[in-house]
């Protein structure tokens, strides 16, 4: 580790290789390595490529996923993610070529054109997603051939998505994602479309939260042409390049497409996250100011602002008596989610102690650098034995990120916060601001943690 | 939305061959990794890592994890581009050698994947040059399971690791008999594990049972980090296998495989092997009963007559609740069989017996065990997927369905019960600790199955009554 060492009080190793990945705020500057393969061996929180081009697409409620390889990959993301859909709900289905021996020998070609023949014609999809997945090229399956031939047969965009596993990191299949959503943008009509119009990218409506930001802007009076891709549905992406501004939440699952419909189709994009007061805030008044001809639209986001922090402030200001100097620890995907919680934290109180991204890259990591106190550890794809020797060192009272965290914090005896898609309530805007310090206050004050042997600090109510 | 179902179902109950072509939706089934992998955690000391891509391993542990509730460290070799172009030798080695720093393991347990079978890397090759690169370092055992997803189901990864493991490790005089039996339970919870421990040992015998994630994947809280959780089959233990008395070997699918763990020390060592069913309900474990009798020659302890003598009482004083009720069953095949083994014995007629496995013995199994299956309607569908099984069950109009929580989606459109069983427990706590071998897991099931009925009954009724 490099920077002022921590003080060890845990005999978990860490990998040499995986040293200039973790790093300890101090005083002296540092260059975080980010973004490259994980080490073989490191038990990675981290997925695949496919993992990645699947959360991206998956919401995509009245198009057909299929997933072209063996059951696992299929089998595994079977309705994982608590995304939202308003009507259709075909993305909740899970279809597999479900590859055999035989088809590995002989190429799984003929498999998949009937297997999506025959799926089209069943759910009628809008459009179909073909997920490629580790081995497809191997055989020598040319996957965008057969969607090609399909496409002409049915008449509806069949769309190669090139997600083979091992071809780089979770990011790349998030290009990959974004390569296949931008096959359809530009192919609907858009002569209604207001100027004074956003797409919301990077939102997935997981437990709802796309419709409460959706509500906020149209509030506002501006009009939502899609959400991509929570909720999502084929011809609002068909008709997204309409919009005058794409606002871009999440670290970068949807930058790519916001780069290539800024090229082609002029449309700028800023950056939001919608995690707590100030940046939800932020994302409002960004957008208002985009339109800043239009006076009104900033006058009622002010209103709404107002609004929205009032009703949920009382209920903030007890919660944070409780939480007051509390330890957090944050492991999650995608960097700028930190940074929003790291600011959510501290309205409620709290201290954070480790921060970390599975997929942050080195602007990101100075920006945490610059936001966390001094002795914050800072982890860029870290492992289990990673984590809990730091969150144990750190003295956490609160884990935040994803399944394969939360086990982690339970064995040690500290509070666990889900922050991931598979979670299935809203913790985005203002009443998202409200869930989660409810959640927050839920398990740093159960009393459960006195029966644990390694929080023996944690009396009787520690929590408060 | 409509869910379509191939409406292909065959009506005498063989075997339904899907087509070639067809896609598989909502598999009942999961990869052969999963099974490997969930193997290698019950033995102790060891790591299990997966030779293929980053997601292989983190979408495993997720899946774990959501039903054991426990941490889960698996391993990956994480094969990158040019891993697939150049094999995957490299980096295997550099991922066992980063196990070895980090875990300090006393087993490696490798399992591959269908990246690294497609491009045909050599496994046991890499190990043995793995090994020659430390000639004097004291390297923990590693064990190699072939595991491509392509073949099979997370069944035949677990029994392949199972088989893999006692290949690797056992060792033994074909001459010398000691006191100690080898135990191959099948996928069975923690829960049913500790059972049937207690068992073995309240019959005075000591076992090795294998794998063993009774405590691994379901122990108590931390003071520390555990970075291998304790618990697990010793190496040591396994080793033995091949001098023990005999070897139990519990599922009636499982039977019917050429080559098991216990088949093998049976042909290399001598080890006399013994298959049964699980033992769900009273027949199935009065032969587990049985078989340790033969094996020890003391009868069985009065304090399981006393816990098969509660649950055949229970069952009578609920008998008018279940009997001639149908269910629809669903799972891997063992569990799917030894589960109708118990229905058999209380009245409920499993209409339909589906499984993602396809060993082709399903249907035997279910008729062995219902001789007039054919009359009481009853089918079984190997191959299928939950496409299938709620189209089926939809025609079928059951009273209950029986399985894990992939079933609850069809059970709430088709407004029938589902009893929770077997793995994975998505959707409730407490899949660590569902009971199902043994007396005492039949009468555990049944309290279940019979109430799941009575609140139906109650809910339905416009009277409310509490007593019923």
């Amino acid at each position: 580790m490099a920077e002022s060492s921590a003080k060890t009080t845990t005999d978990i190793p860490i990998l040499k290789e995986r040293e200039s990945q973790i790093y300890q705020k101090g005083k002296a500057p540092f260059r975080m390595t980010c973004g490259k393969h994980s080490l073989a061996g490191s038990v990675s929180q981290r997925a695949c490529v496919f993992c990645g081009s699947r959360v991206v697409l998956y919401p995509i409620a009245d198009a057909l996923h299929l997933i072209h390889g063996p059951i696992g990959c299929a089998a595994y993301t079977w309705d994982i993610r608590g995304a939202l859909s308003s009507g259709p709900e075909l993305h909740r289905l899970s279809f597999s070529t479900d590859l055999q021996e035989k088809d590995v020998i002989f190429g799984g070609e003929k498999k998949l054109y009937h297997a999506l023949v025959a799926l089209i014609e069943t759910h009628q999809p809008k459009a179909a997603f073909v997920y490629s997945t580790c081995i497809v090229g191997i055989i020598g399956d040319d996957v965008a051939a057969v969607c090609k031939q399909v496409e002409k047969k049915v008449g509806i965009p069949v769309l190669p998505v090139h997600s083979e596993g091992f071809k780089g990191t979770k990011k790349d299949g998030y290009k990959a994602a974004c390569n296949a959503l931008f096959h359809l943008v530009g192919q609907g009509d858009v002569s209604d479309v207001s100027p004074y119009s956003i797409n919301i990218l990077g939102e997935f409506n997981i437990g709802g939260e796309a419709w409460i930001i959706r509500d906020y802007y149209q509030r506002m009076g501006v009009e939502v042409v899609s959400t991509m891709t929570g909720d999502g549905r084929v011809d609002d992406v068909r008709r997204s390049h309409g919009a005058a501004l794409n606002v871009v939440q999440c670290s970068g699952a949807m930058t790519t497409l916001a780069e290539m419909m800024q090229e082609k189709y002029g449309i700028p994009y800023i950056r939001v996250s919608y995690f707590g007061i100030e940046d939800q805030s932020k994302a409002l008044y960004d957008v208002a100011a985009h339109f800043s001809d239009r006076p009104e639209i900033m006058e009622r986001t002010r209103r709404i602002v107002r609004d929205e922090v009032q009703r949920i402030t009382p209920e903030l200001r007890k919660i944070r008596q409780a939480l007051e100097g509390k330890r957090a620890a944050i492991y999650v995907g995608g960097a700028f989610k930190a940074f929003s919680l790291i600011k959510a934290l501290r309205y409620l109180g709290m201290d954070v102690v480790l921060a970390g991204s599975q997929t942050g890259n080195e602007a990101d990591y100075e920006m945490l650098r610059d936001m966390c106190d001094d002795g914050t550890i800072i982890l860029d794809d870290a492992n289990p034995l990673e984590l809990s020797k730091y969150i144990l060192e750190k003295k956490a009272d609160l884990f935040i990120g994803g399944v394969k965290e939360r086990p982690i914090a339970y064995k040690m005896g500290i509070g666990f916060c889900d922050h991931n898609h598979e979670r299935k309530i809203p913790l985005a805007g203002y009443s998202g601001m409200l869930n989660f310090a409810r959640e927050v206050y839920g398990t740093v004050s159960s009393p459960v943690w006195q029966f644990a042997p390694g929080r023996k600090e944690a009396g009787p109510g520690a929590g408060g | 939305m409509r869910y379509m179902g191939k409406g292909r179902i065959d009506m005498t109950g063989t075997a339904r061959e899907k087509k070639d072509y067809s896609a598989t939706k909502n598999a009942c089934k999961l990869c052969s990794p999963l099974g490997a992998a969930l193997v290698f955690k019950g033995v102790r000391g060891a790591v299990p890592l997966l030779h293929g891509s980053q997601g292989c391993s983190t979408y495993i542990r997720r899946y774990l994890i959501s039903h054991f509730k426990e941490p889960m460290d698996i391993a990956c070799s994480n094969f990158a581009e040019e891993t697939a172009i150049f094999g995957g030798g490299a980096n295997l080695k550099v991922a066992l050698e980063n196990i070895r720093k980090q875990y300090a393991p006393a087993v490696i347990g490798v399992a591959t994947t269908c990246l690294s079978e497609t491009i045909g890397d050599d496994v046991p090759m890499f190990l043995r040059e793995y090994r020659e690169m430390f000639p004097d370092e004291d390297l923990p055992p590693v064990v190699h399971v072939s595991t491509p997803s392509y073949q099979g189901t997370h069944m035949q990864g677990f029994h392949g690791a199972v088989l893999a493991t006692v290949t690797a490790l056992a060792q033994g005089a074909p001459a010398e008999r000691a006191q100690h039996i080898n135990l191959f339970p099948g996928m069975v919870s923690p829960e049913d594990l500790r059972h049937l421990k207690e068992i073995v040992t309240d019959m005075g015998l000591s076992a090795m049972v294998l794998p063993d994630y009774s405590r691994t994947l379901d122990g108590g809280l931390w003071t520390e980090y555990q970075r291998i959780p304790s618990g697990g089959t010793g190496v040591e233990e396994i080793r033995r296998s091949g001098t023990a008395a005999a070897s139990l070997e519990l599922g009636r699918i499982l039977a019917g495989e050429k080559q098991t763990a216990a088949t093998f020390l049976e042909t290399a060592f001598g080890v006399p092997c013994h298959r049964l069913g699980l033992p769900i309900g009273i027949r199935e474990t009065d032969r587990l009963f049985e078989a340790l009798t033969a094996a020890t020659g003391r009868p069985m302890p009065e304090k399981y007559t006393e816990e098969r003598g509660r649950l055949a009482d229970a069952l009578v004083d609920g008998h008018k609740i279940v009997n001639l009720k149908r269910a629809v069953l669903y799972g891997e095949e063992d569990l799917v069989a030894g589960l109708a083994a118990f229905l058999s014995e209380i009245g409920i007629i499993p209409v339909l017996c589906a499984s993602g496995g396809k060993s082709g013995r399903l249907k035997k199994a279910v008729a062995d065990l219902f001789p007039d299956a054919e009359e009481k309607g009853i089918r079984v569908m190997e191959n299928a997927d939950f496409v299938d099984i709620e189209a089926a069950a939809r025609e079928l109009a059951p009273d209950l369905l029986i399985g894990h929580s992939k079933g609850y989606t069809m059970s709430r459109r088709i407004q029938v019960p589902l009893v929770r069983i077997g793995f994975p427990i998505h959707d409730r706590v407490g899949g660590s600790r569902l009971l199902h071998l043994g007396y005492r897991g039949a009468l555990a099931l049944f309290d279940r199955i019979a109430n799941t009925l009575i609140e139906r009954q109650q809910d339905a009724s416009t009277v409310g009554y509490t007593y019923m």
